[in-house]
């Protein structure tokens, strides 16, 4: 059944991408969208059977893959606990966002091909997730960072786009390598790169040290830091997140499935899995929550500044990644997991509703060009309003809640009952917390209440007067000129009528507001409580019953905290947004240098360009130039050419074309010369 | 099967069908090259199918003695040996038919120059007399000269003056090397060198004449600067089978003779190979970056993968060697089908700048799928060729020096730059020029020659087994010669205390460790 669910996807992609000159453009779409629809199905009863606990871990062998000496590994399809939460997430996500598509890809001439690809990369995602050692996840890895290439850049016309694509695999690249060198010292020091094996291996080389480059080391915790440092550019943790916004070039419902739901929580995924070996390296630890308390923070800054309504939520989805960071960070692995989950429903959710907006303004990204929308596209406004209440974690404690409610309150309490470090994240995550609230309600305030501001927009001046614009023409929402045409409407929308998307994009929304309401309530026993905890996930990944015991004794302020700063940014946004709209403006006046920091991303973009991008182009410009034409050449080849043409005048017969005659002499001169030697010699 | 003497019929085919090629026309020249080197081709199968893994080292051997003054015919293959064979005869067919119609000057002349070339390669790979190798391996430049200067582009004089000038200078090291060897074992039989226990001190300055002869040929930095000149002056097909099989002769050099008979020096030198190798993957990577020629920038990509194999030979263990190994095959397929990839747009527009071309993607959807295969398996992804040998051969390399691997490793972020790059220049973006727009997509004979290429990648990423299976016996053997002269791996890994491993479990444990970890 596992082969099914994960090669289903794959044997689709071949099809529809394969085939669709043969087939054409609806059985293709079909087919994908089929396939997924029965990956879906096959994978919940698996996700159920571990939830009632009747389910058992197995490990499948596909083929035999490499065997090197000792290095030896296969094909193998593994299913525990961990696997089957991934399992019903990403088969879910895809396959509503492959029917999603239908929808917002309609007017594409390229269609097969979006929908090959989205397959291709749900089953270079399943094979990362049922993987059963550590290439094997590397190739899926890889697969899933192919498939957002070529996401990200599918409207390969467009210059940004490719710009983006090349920027996502490379970034990611640089985290590869540490994740590359991650395997072969744990290959080195474990004989192995199989999972069980190492994780079993793990605490006895507690302790040990072993030299990286020169230094000396404590072995867990370098082979730790090496592998998260894969998982950082995965799951686009601060340093390596640049191109995550980057991304939003791609349609939006490849945001949805490749860059927030799933594919992005890889890096989460491989600490959990690997979380036994985690434990072993408390300093790892350290730097995991370190690192991810600090990318919640950084996301969540930038996202309260930006305009285009997709770069809000990918900041968003950086900061919930963070979360999700210091959750693993803390030990709680089960928390880390459990806003994995919930994560997906309501970011899906997000995106494809931001999606639907974006489709019902006409390709208009920018949410200054927004308003007064919730009465035109009322599902959509729906559907946001619950994505919003459960990322926000709207919830009363002991009663109930939204998605987002558990499984945030969920971390930041294991962080704070773990104490020391985890105190500190605690109150970053609180912050960030506020953060959330406010940059959330900013966003459903400016696109769903307050006036029309759509007359100003580009894009609906052209679907107003019936100017055919092509369907990639979704652009990055930084400060291009919108031209102003003032229009005989004074009610600021430009004589524009919204429509509420299609039915087979609001499907998707309704299913997944389902999730974003109700993943929490359903499931927060199974994944966070200690004892149903420790009986879920079957030690598939490192469960700490003491810890998640202290984290539900935590003082009540610390569970009423994170409800009472979103009230407040909730407050601050509706104040900001609805009751005084010109407050935003006065402040950004005040406080310009923070604005602009913040707006411009804490100019890491423009740092990377000066530090690596510029020097890699002008060193190999200096190696060619300089280096092989100006010294190697000048003095090897060049020179000696030169020096013949000074001495003897043969140049002169080399440069008249009998170059081969002399070559084919000197070879014959070579053979006699061997000859004589041999005679002479032996 | 003992009976026939298949690797002298292999030799004999396409020397016989070059001498046809000369004497027939044009059209006929094509089909005897071709048919050449199919039969080559199944015979190469038929060899492989009665390979037996396992079984004796040396197979399919003849031998005879003597036959002018100390040359011996000695021929005979074991695995690693075969395995390039069959990369050889299988490339031939294709490089044939990548030149069916961008060649129509002296054909038959050419189509010869290609059989030889195959004769002179089966010849390196299966000779088991030191001297029949040597003839072999230089004679192989005889049909390059030709294949590049008279076929070549505007600049083709230069190319083959360079890459003349750098060759001899290592050929004549190695051949004083080889006689000095014969003089002091007193054998020219490659099987029995193997074993033969060099003095220490005459090992050294054994290395570094082969290696001198050997770096040129592979190409090591810094005496690469002809392989891009060469590759950018050859026609298609030459650079198919220079960057397919040729580069692959000097590191068969490395395995074959230089790790096996001189253990001792191998052990101690094997920094000077790390060193090159280190600043061969960040220059050659750095300098493809900056290429605005298509052919330039592969062929400086070549220089770097072929760093990854001499860093992956001389890691000195069984996943550097086998690594290195596939890096070798699967090199030698991909960078030949990304060579006739370019060959492919450049016999339409007759350029071969990247800045000509953009937005293919749009008229050519089955050239853009190839180029994007090819281009992946040369990053290293995995499920591809690229990354089975990259991945091994870096495996290996960390066992021995965690810092090389790491600067090895950099290549796989600075390969996917320089490869995305050309290809978003050339593939995607607007189609806007109109000489491009008029560009047809790949025809039945290009299909004929990109399809095989791509499933052999994709077989050897998915499969490798297939192609490690018959080296495995011969790698480990080169391991047990080397294991003692090799210097031990700079881990050091030492036990921590027993009492460590017990704690880490338990809240009050968490956290005290993650005070010290964050603060």
């Amino acid at each position: 059944m596992i082969q099914a669910i994960v090669f289903l996807p794959l044997l689709a992609a071949l099809v529809a991408g394969l085939g669709q000159r043969v087939i054409g453009n609806v059985p293709s779409k079909i087919i994908t969208t089929g396939a997924l629809f029965v990956s879906c199905a096959l994978s919940w009863p698996i996700f159920l059977s571990f939830v009632t606990g009747t389910g058992q871990p197995e490990v499948v062998t596909v083929l035999h893959w490499v065997s090197s000496g000792a290095l030896q590994f296969n094909w193998e399809l593994r299913v525990d606990t961990l696997t089957a939460v991934m399992l019903v997430v990403i088969t879910t996500v895809s396959a509503l966002v492959h029917l999603y598509s239908w929808g917002y890809m309609e007017e594409d001439p390229d269609q097969p091909r979006f929908f090959a690809y989205l397959s291709l990369f749900t089953f270079a995602m399943l094979m990362l997730v049922t993987a059963n050692n550590l290439v094997q996840m590397f190739f899926g890895w890889e697969g899933v960072g192919l498939a957002s290439y070529l996401l990200i850049g599918f409207w390969y016309k467009k210059p940004s786009a490719n710009a983006a694509a090349i920027k996502a695999f490379v970034v990611n690249r640089v985290g590869d390598l540490g994740f590359m060198l991650g395997i072969f010292g744990t290959f080195l020091v474990f004989g192995t790169v199989s999972i069980p094996e190492i994780l079993a291996a793990a605490p006895g080389m507690a302790g040990s040290t072993i030299t990286f480059m020169g230094g000396r080391f404590d072995t867990m915790t370098i082979l730790c830091l090496l592998l998260f440092i894969g998982a950082m550019g995965k799951s686009a943790q601060l340093g390596l997140h640049t191109w995550l916004p980057d991304a939003m070039e791609g349609p939006t419902p490849v945001s949805a499935l490749i860059h927030a739901a799933t594919m992005v929580t890889a890096g989460v995924f491989m600490v959990c899995r690997l979380s036994p070996m985690f434990e072993t390296a408390p300093v790892a630890q350290g730097v995991v929550m370190f690192v991810g308390a600090a990318t919640c923070f950084f996301a969540a800054t930038v996202a309260t500044t930006q305009w285009d309504i997709k770069r809000v939520i990918a900041y968003s989805t950086c900061s919930q990644l963070g979360y999700m960071f210091f959750a693993a960070g803390a030990g709680a692995y089960g928390a880390a997991m459990f806003h994995l989950f919930t994560h997906a429903f309501f970011k899906a959710l997000l995106f494809l509703g931001a999606g639907s907006v974006i489709h019902a303004m006409h390709h208009e990204q920018d949410m200054r060009y927004y308003g007064n929308l919730r009465k035109s596209i009322p599902i959509t406004f729906w559907a946001m309003m619950l994505g919003t209440l459960a990322i926000t974690g709207v919830g009363i404690a002991g009663v109930a809640g939204f998605a987002g409610f558990y499984s945030k309150d969920g971390i930041l309490e294991a962080a704070f009952a773990s104490g020391g470090g985890g105190v500190v994240a605690f109150w970053v995550g609180i912050f960030v917390a506020f953060l959330t609230s406010f940059y959330s309600w900013r966003l459903v305030f400016l696109t769903f209440y307050g006036k029309a501001r759509w007359e100003q927009s580009e894009h609906i001046q052209h679907a107003v007067h019936g100017e055919h614009e092509d369907p990639s023409a979704e652009h990055s929402g930084d400060d291009h000129a919108h031209a102003h045409h003032p229009d005989a409407h004074s009610d600021g929308t430009a004589g524009y009528h919204p429509h509420e998307s299609p039915l087979s994009m609001l499907i998707p929304l309704v299913v997944l507001s389902i999730g974003a309401v109700f993943a929490g309530i359903a499931f927060h026993h199974q994944f966070i409580y200690p004892e149903e905890g420790a009986a879920f996930w079957k030690g598939s990944l490192a469960f700490d019953e003491h810890l998640m015991h202290a984290a539900h004794e935590v003082p009540l302020w610390v569970k009423w905290t994170p409800f009472t700063v979103m009230a407040i940014g909730l407050f601050l946004a509706w104040n900001s947004y609805i009751r005084n709209t010109s407050l935003p403006a006065r402040f950004v006046a005040q406080f310009k240098l923070l604005h602009q920091f913040l707006y411009n991303k804490w100019y890491f973009d423009e740092l990377y360009n000066i530090l690596f991008v510029k020097p890699a182009f002008a060193i190999g410009r200096f190696f060619w130039k300089r280096v092989d034409e100006g010294t190697i050449d000048r003095f090897g080849p060049d020179g000696a050419a030169a020096l013949v043409q000074g001495g003897t005048r043969l140049a002169v017969r080399l440069q008249s074309g009998y170059v081969y005659g002399y070559a084919f002499v000197m070879l014959l001169g070579l053979v006699g010369l061997a000859s004589w030697a041999m005679v002479n010699f032996l | 099967m003992s009976g026939l003497p298949i690797l002298s019929l292999m030799l004999a085919v396409p020397a016989i069908a070059a001498i046809a090629c000369l004497f027939a026309g044009d059209r006929n020249a094509r089909v005897i090259a071709l048919a050449a080197t199919l039969v080559n081709f199944v015979l190469g199968i038929v060899m492989w199918a009665n390979f037996d893994i396992g079984g004796a080292q040396w197979q399919f051997q003849e031998r005879h003695e003597g036959l002018f003054g100390p040359f011996n015919y000695a021929l005979g293959v074991d695995g690693m040996a075969l395995m390039l064979i069959m990369l050889s005869v299988f490339l031939m067919p294709l490089c044939i038919l990548a030149s069916w119609e961008a060649i129509t000057k002296r054909v038959g002349l050419y189509m010869a120059m290609f059989l030889v070339m195959e004769t002179i390669m089966i010849g390196v790979f299966a000779a088991q007399d030191l001297l029949l190798f040597y003839i072999f391996f230089e004679a192989g430049l005889i049909p390059m000269y030709f294949i590049i200067g008279i076929w070549g582009g505007a600049n083709r004089i230069y190319a083959a003056f360079k890459f003349f000038l750098y060759t001899l200078l290592g050929s004549v090291l190695m051949l004083i090397a080889m006689i000095v060897m014969i003089g002091e074992a007193g054998t020219t039989d490659i099987p029995t060198l193997l074993v033969y226990n060099f003095p220490p001190e005459t090992q050294t300055w054994l290395w570094l004449a082969f290696f001198a002869s050997l770096a040129v040929k592979m190409p090591m930095w810094p005496v690469h600067t002809w392989l891009p000149d060469a590759h950018v002056q050859a026609p298609t097909a030459g650079s198919m089978i220079l960057a397919g099989v040729l580069l692959k002769m000097g590191s068969y050099g490395f395995i074959r003779f230089m790790m096996p008979m001189f253990p001792d020096a191998s052990g101690q030198l094997m920094w000077v190979v790390f060193g090159l190798s280190m600043v061969a993957v960040v220059y050659t990577s750095l300098v493809a970056l900056v290429q605005s020629d298509m052919k330039k920038l592969i062929a400086y990509s070549s220089v770097a993968h072929m760093a990854i194999v001499t860093a992956g030979l001389y890691a000195l263990n069984q996943q550097g060697i086998e690594g290195a190994l596939i890096v070798m095959l699967s090199h030698g397929v991909v960078s030949a089908a990304l060579f006739f990839c370019v060959g492919v747009i450049y016999d339409r527009l007759h350029t071969r700048e990247i800045d000509r071309y953009g937005g293919l993607a749009v008229n050519m959807p089955a050239y853009a799928l190839f180029f994007m295969l090819f281009t992946m398996a040369s990053i290293g992804l995995p499920g591809t060729s690229g990354f089975v040998g990259e991945f091994l051969s870096l495996a290996g390399i960390y066992e021995a020096s965690s810092t090389v691997a790491f600067v090895c490793t950099t290549g796989i972020i600075l390969g996917a730059a320089y490869m995305l790059y050309l290809y978003r220049r050339v593939v995607f973006g607007e189609l806007i020029k109109d000489d491009v727009k008029a560009m047809p997509d790949l025809n039945p004979r290009e299909w004929a020659i990109l399809a095989p290429l791509a499933a052999v990648a994709l077989w050897m990423g998915v499969y490798p087994e297939s192609f490690l299976a018959p080296m495995r016996g011969d790698v480990t053997t080169v391991v047990a010669r080397l294991a003692p002269s090799k210097p031990a791996g700079d881990a050091h890994l030492a036990a921590g205390k027993p009492k460590a491993a017990a704690a880490g479990h338990g809240a009050p444990a968490h956290g005290s460790s993650h005070a010290g970890g964050v603060q």
